[in-house]
């Protein structure tokens, strides 16, 4: 669906099923430089049963118009002004890599509003190699390639969709690469190697809160995911092993598995 | 110890490693180091809800073997990772891959353009069976790249060639032609069979869509019929109006669009969902996994084919019985110098040459040899040889002959990687018979 934040259109898929105000909606942000699509294992199941799935493109990504925002606080601000233009009054919210820093950002800054929190690879903070911003900054296509090589754990190197036929190294890259890698990727990097406020805010959420961590991610290590979540009240901590950073595509059943339970537990469906 | 601070490389694998790796994953396999073959028909649910989601496209797994297979899939994701494709999806020929690619992309009222160099089927299909479907087409020789921008009308869907033609050499210049198309909102499509992914990688160049006859080299045994079409990914279906069944809400999956939900897999996604669903042309596990065998040693395989080819057209050129020759390595080929830009690693096994004496010198050749083996296929480890005018192409009229750009003496050669001595003594005898004719008849 489109719809206006800030003037800009916003495309956010429902996973296949009409927007219905009636049910509870849940948010789904994704990683730097990447779209909506990275989400498809996990928006069509609830989007089918009793739940609104806004998996959203940010500003400049994907089918979204705008220009990319620059910091992840501004990020976190237009995921609330997303909850209010589709005229909610409170979101579940689940992110990935730099959308756990934006979704921690969130919840933290509008925590009435935010009912659960579900991390994947997320940490409180990620400093960014300097070699690969300054290539995703000059719009190299190499960067794209590293982020690909190191989000994928050793088992993901070799393939194993999901999806019969899917390959998803090459499929990550085409998302990567479908806009101006240094508008969308290079703008990202920048905006989380700047963010300084992750561990400080993720003291201020009570919500519930799930973390999903892969023993193989180089990007965002279970060292570092922990160290987040030991500082969230009651947080849940869920690592699969043999997996890396781009665990929603590398074992996406799993993932819906352990999201599913967490979600429909402390924020119900709309029964039918 | 030197301060050169060591530069950032991407360590995804390369072709060799992909030929015998990508697409699985042995943990996940009892351990199998080989890919298990799954030979069965359908897969347990774990619950209600388990067959409901895999239904509705909401998680991946399979259901049923028409529409998904270990094994296939196996093979779909190794094709797509050699092609740097995003997905891919296997079929039972060539041919079906062809039908496939065609109904998922086109409707009744629809056109494409084609080009006039192509296998005898793919020239039937297009010229014959599509108009029974209400798709037309119009044909244009693989050199006039202007005429593929002249054939685009309003409702062109795309534009279809094979990278090589069959069986003439002719080459399409994809990048221009990918060019035109794009220009004009369609997609490439390129049947690629006879240059595999180790000879050109199509997506490099601009195509959209890849399609393979894995029966021939990729397989490279002659054992096992199979096809594929790959996706590249970068086409963008929501950019015009053209393409509404990959962007509308199709009611066959409650409304999904297949663009937006899939963007660089929808076409796969929605070749497998709704063509298989409906056509059915599945690939069994046992044939995908002798495709497999074959792609695990072809970058080796595609090597010796390619030196035992330049090593046929040197002696074919020089030979007193040969009229002409024709490979992209002749550096008279129209298309030579295309041939190295878009064919780095070798220029394909495939050679056409007019043997002196016409048509019975050519049927007196083919009846004699011994070791190339006289029948319908390409790509085989074996050496081939066929007479395209009474063989593969023997449905064609005259003038289609002549439009297709086939002549009386053409012999069709696929040249294999047995010993080259072996294949030139093989030849000499059926040069000697070929002459026969001829010494008889002047005395």
């Amino acid at each position: 669906m489109k719809f206006k934040v800030n003037g800009h259109e916003v495309f956010a898929s429902t996973g296949g099923r009409p927007f219905d105000k009636k049910k509870p909606l849940i948010i789904f942000v994704h990683g730097s430089g990447l779209t909506h699509m990275t989400w498809v294992l996990q928006t069509r199941y609830f989007a089918f049963h009793g739940y609104n799935a806004l998996a959203v493109d940010l500003p400049g990504h994907g089918l979204s118009s705008g220009e990319s925002l620059k910091s992840i606080e501004e990020m976190a601000d237009w995921v609330n002004d997303v909850i209010d233009a589709v005229g909610h009054k409170e979101a579940s919210l689940v992110g990935h890599s730099q959308g756990c820093l934006v979704t921690v950002e969130c919840t933290s800054r509008y925590p009435n509003k935010i009912k659960t929190l579900s991390l994947m690879g997320g940490a409180g903070a990620i400093p960014m190699n300097p070699e690969l911003l300054s290539l995703a900054e000059n719009n190299d296509p190499k960067a794209v390639d590293l982020m690909m090589d190191w989000a994928h754990g050793p088992a993901g190197h070799f393939g194993g969709h999901p999806v019969p036929g899917l390959y998803h190294i090459n499929t990550g890259t085409m998302l990567a690469k479908s806009r101006t890698i240094q508008n969308t990727l290079g703008v990202d990097f920048r905006a989380c190697d700047n963010y300084k406020n992750g561990f400080e805010a993720a003291k201020k959420i009570k919500c519930p809160t799930l973390s999903i961590l892969a023993t193989d991610d180089k990007m965002c290590p279970v060292k570092e995911g922990k160290k987040l979540a030991s500082l969230i009240d009651g947080s849940q901590v869920d690592i699969i092993d043999n997996c890396g950073h781009m665990m929603l595509l590398e074992e996406a059943d799993r993932v819906l598995t352990v999201l599913k339970k967490f979600i429909t537990t402390n924020y119900p469906p709309l029964s039918s | 110890m030197s301060d050169k601070k060591k530069e950032l490389k991407p360590n995804t694998y390369k072709f060799d490693t992909l030929s015998l790796h990508a697409g699985y994953q042995p943990h996940k396999n009892a351990g199998s180091r080989q890919v298990p073959i799954y030979q069965t028909t359908s897969y347990l649910f774990d619950d209600v809800d388990h067959a409901a989601a895999l239904f509705n496209l909401e998680r991946g797994g399979h259901i049923y073997s028409r529409i998904s297979n270990p094994t296939v899939g196996v093979l779909e994701e190794r094709v797509a990772s050699l092609e740097g494709g995003t997905a891919a999806l296997a079929t039972s020929s060539g041919m079906s891959a062809i039908f496939l690619t065609v109904m998922t992309l086109c409707e009744a009222g629809d056109h494409l353009v084609v080009s006039s160099q192509l296998y005898g089927g793919t020239v039937n299909l297009f010229r014959l069976t599509l108009p029974k479907f209400g798709i037309k087409c119009t044909f244009v020789k693989p050199r006039d790249t202007e005429g593929f921008k002249k054939a685009i009308q309003k409702n062109t869907k795309g534009i279809f060639g094979e990278l090589v033609g069959n069986p003439g050499n002719e080459i399409m210049n994809m990048p221009e032609i990918a060019k035109i198309a794009h220009d004009a909102g369609i997609p490439l499509m390129v049947d690629a069979t006879y240059q595999t992914p180790y000879l050109c990688k199509p997506f490099e160049h601009g195509a959209d869509i890849v399609i393979h006859s894995l029966t021939k080299w990729m397989a490279g045994h002659g054992s096992s019929m199979a096809g594929i079409l790959v996706e590249g990914g970068k086409f963008d279906w929501m950019q015009n109006d053209k393409f509404p069944t990959m962007t509308k809400p199709y009611e066959g999956y409650h409304g999904l669009s297949f663009a937006e939900e899939f963007g660089p897999t929808a076409f796969t996604m929605k070749a497998r969902a709704e063509g298989m669903r409906d056509f059915g042309p599945c690939l069994s596990p046992q044939n995908a996994w002798n495709v497999l065998q074959g792609i695990e040693t072809l970058s080796v395989r595609m090597k010796k084919h390619c030196s035992n080819a330049e090593e046929m057209v040197k002696y074919l050129s020089n030979h007193e019985s040969v009229a002409w020759v024709s490979h992209p390595s002749v550096p008279d080929h129209p298309d030579h110098e295309l041939a190295k830009k878009l064919l780095p690693n070798g220029r394909g096994s495939m050679i056409a040459f007019g043997i002196k004496g016409g048509k019975d010198a050519g049927v007196a050749f083919i009846n004699n040899v011994k070791l190339a083996s006289h029948l319908a296929n390409v790509g085989d480890t074996r050496t081939l040889v066929i007479h395209p005018a009474s063989g593969t192409h023997s449905q064609m009229d005259e003038a289609t002959l002549k439009f297709a750009g086939l002549s009386h003496d053409m012999i069709r050669l696929s040249v294999g990687i047995e010993d080259i001595d072996d294949i030139k003594n093989d030849f000499e005898i059926g040069f000697r018979a070929a002459r026969k004719p001829r010494l008889v008849s002047n005395q």
